[in-house]
């Protein structure tokens, strides 16, 4: 089984999130980036099919030169190989049809990626990408079985959970549950230096096509301060919950 | 223009995500003097979207549509779409929505716009505003492509009524094959949904232990609301991940979020930043909670919980 997980390069969860430029680019000063948390469950995931069913395993990102530190750290993971598109991910569309090229080329049975990135949220790229290659996909994914050619995949739903039966080539957008948050690996010293020797491919983007830009960013207003409730005085809470906030 | 929205339904009945859906179509069809047409896959009560400000409704109905499939039903909306040329798509936040609207993004070669809190900026060329960086911040987001579709976040529009004369018609697409299947639905039954809920009680670490949590779940059930909690404490398996509230968990967008021994970690408070009212309960007054919420007690979540619980019980009898 030949595996794919794609990579988003992304700013760590408690990074502050600034602007420049006239508030039209990420102000990457100070930010430290990491493997995005729902493709690394996703990559986590893919290690146990390569230690337990053989499956080959290469990672692929959308990005610049500046992203190769945090696929060399998915390769210390343990991935065996890396392939990074050299472009700017414009929009999930753009990323979406890049990745499609990839996967209809190295003909992959499975490949999982992050139900969304934590910066963009976006959402979109498996389920593009699925299409793209028509492929079967199941979002939201929580747990993956494979069998031969067969999976069983379980999708989180509003409420629940389901489980879905379906077949390779498989795109699933995954999300913690796939594996749980003790399974992650943290790169031991043998894995970082193994990743240095493999192999990183540098491919330049086939398109330059995106359905969307983004004009400006803005943060949101600044919060009021907070009005205390002395914690004897509970009818107030309740007084303002309903008369004011009008919530209850 | 034409405006065509996907209404989802449950068990027969319109979920009330595609009546925020209707009002906010049909504000931006007033505006544009166009008109908003629904389709509704195995919903009994479409034609109550009239309500709502939607012209037209087409109803497909069909058993083998009972359990959701995104190909499927993203093929109806394709067919619907085409249909009605339409050239704008709106569609909810929900799972569902989020499982079949890239792939009807791709099928329609329409642009997808994700997490959509406001009305359009401008209709052509499409601007609207969508969060970013998991509610830490906004993107105004231009659209270049002839056809969109706009995933609107939950609660983020709500209902506005505008009565209107409806028509339903039945509408029999082509339903695709496809080769995945649900074989088993497990959906707990009698309790909120977060995804649904109006109002959500979450509980941190300063609960102590999984056996403390009838205090969250009996609040939580005075109020109707659904019960969430803080990475940790799912980490730690005190609760279930489907309850884990926060940038790598849910996003929570309730008109009420009560959050009890919860510190307020930045990657929490992301994940309920669309939250309208957040009230905090917490004995650490320097918790960072304070700082992003509407309301807070400093006290002891054993006590102050239960006293409250009982104060609202008497407070619903009243107000019934």
């Amino acid at each position: 089984m030949k595996i794919l997980v794609c990579i988003s390069h992304v700013p760590d969860t408690t990074s502050k999130i600034n602007f420049t430029d006239g508030d039209t680019k990420f102000d990457t000063n100070g930010v430290q980036f990491v493997i995005n948390p729902n493709d690394e469950f996703g990559l986590t995931r893919a290690m146990w099919f390569k230690e337990k069913q053989g499956a080959s395993v290469t990672i692929v990102n959308v990005g610049g030169p500046e992203t190769e530190p945090t696929l060399r750290k998915a390769l210390a993971i343990g991935a065996d190989e890396a392939i990074r598109i050299n472009a700017t991910p414009t929009d999930g569309f753009f990323v979406a049809k890049e990745l499609a090229k990839v996967v209809s080329e190295g003909n992959y049975d499975l490949v999982i990626a992050g139900r969304e990135s934590i910066d963009y949220n976006g959402g979109m790229v498996p389920g593009m990408l699925a299409t793209f290659t028509d492929a079967n996909f199941v979002n939201m994914c929580i747990g993956l079985e494979i069998e031969g050619t067969s999976a069983t995949a379980i999708r989180e739903i509003d409420g629940g959970k389901e489980t879905i039966s379906t077949n390779l080539p498989l795109v699933v957008g995954c999300q913690k549950g796939i594996v749980e948050e003790k399974d992650l690996r943290i790169p031991n010293m043998r894995g970082i230096m193994m990743a240095r020797k493999k192999q990183l491919t540098v491919l330049e983007p086939s398109t330059s096509e995106s359905h969307t830009k983004i004009a400006s960013f803005e943060k949101p207003a600044a919060k009021g301060a907070v009005k205390l409730v002395d914690k004897d005085n509970l009818d107030e809470l309740i007084s303002l919950l309903h008369n004011e906030a009008k919530v209850i | 223009m034409s405006i065509l929205i996907y209404t989802e339904s449950e068990g027969g009945k319109l979920k009330k995500t595609a009546f925020e859906l209707a009002s906010y179509a049909s504000a931006i069809a007033t505006q544009q003097g166009s008109s908003v047409t629904a389709v509704a896959i195995n919903a009994n009560d479409a034609e109550e979207l009239g309500n709502y400000g939607v012209h037209k409704v087409l109803t497909v109905s069909d058993d083998s549509l009972n359990n959701f499939s995104a190909k499927k039903y993203a093929s109806i909306i394709q067919q619907t779409a085409e249909k009605e040329s339409a050239s704008l798509v709106i569609v909810g936040s929900g799972s569902n929505d989020k499982f079949l609207a890239p792939i009807l993004s791709a099928k329609l070669n329409a642009a997808l716009v994700p997490n959509v809190v406001e009305l359009p900026e401008s209709i052509s060329p499409l601007k609207v505003k969508r969060t970013a960086f998991t509610n830490k911040a906004f993107a105004m987001t231009e659209v270049d492509t002839e056809k969109a579709i706009i995933a609107l976040s939950k609660n983020s529009f709500g209902l506005k009524e505008n009565s209107t004369a409806v028509t339903s018609e039945s509408f029999s697409p082509s339903i695709p094959e496809d080769a995945s299947s649900v074989t088993s639905t497990d959906k707990v039954s009698g309790k909120v949904a977060i995804a649904d809920a109006e109002i959500v009680v979450s509980g941190g670490r300063g609960l102590k232990g999984p056996e403390n949590w009838n205090l969250i779940e009996n609040l939580a059930e005075v109020l109707g609301a659904a019960t969430a909690c803080s990475k940790p404490v799912s980490d730690m398996g005190w609760r279930p991940h489907s309850e884990h509230v926060g940038q790598t968990g849910k996003p929570v967008a309730s008109n009420l979020y009560i959050a009890v021994g919860i510190s307020g970690a930045i990657q929490h408070l992301a994940g309920v930043n669309s939250s309208k009212v957040k009230v905090v309960i917490n004995n650490d007054a320097d918790a960072p909670f304070f700082k992003a919420a509407d309301y807070g007690i400093v006290g002891d979540a054993f006590e102050v919980v239960p006293k409250l619980t009982e104060k609202l019980k008497e407070f619903k009898a009243n107000n019934a």
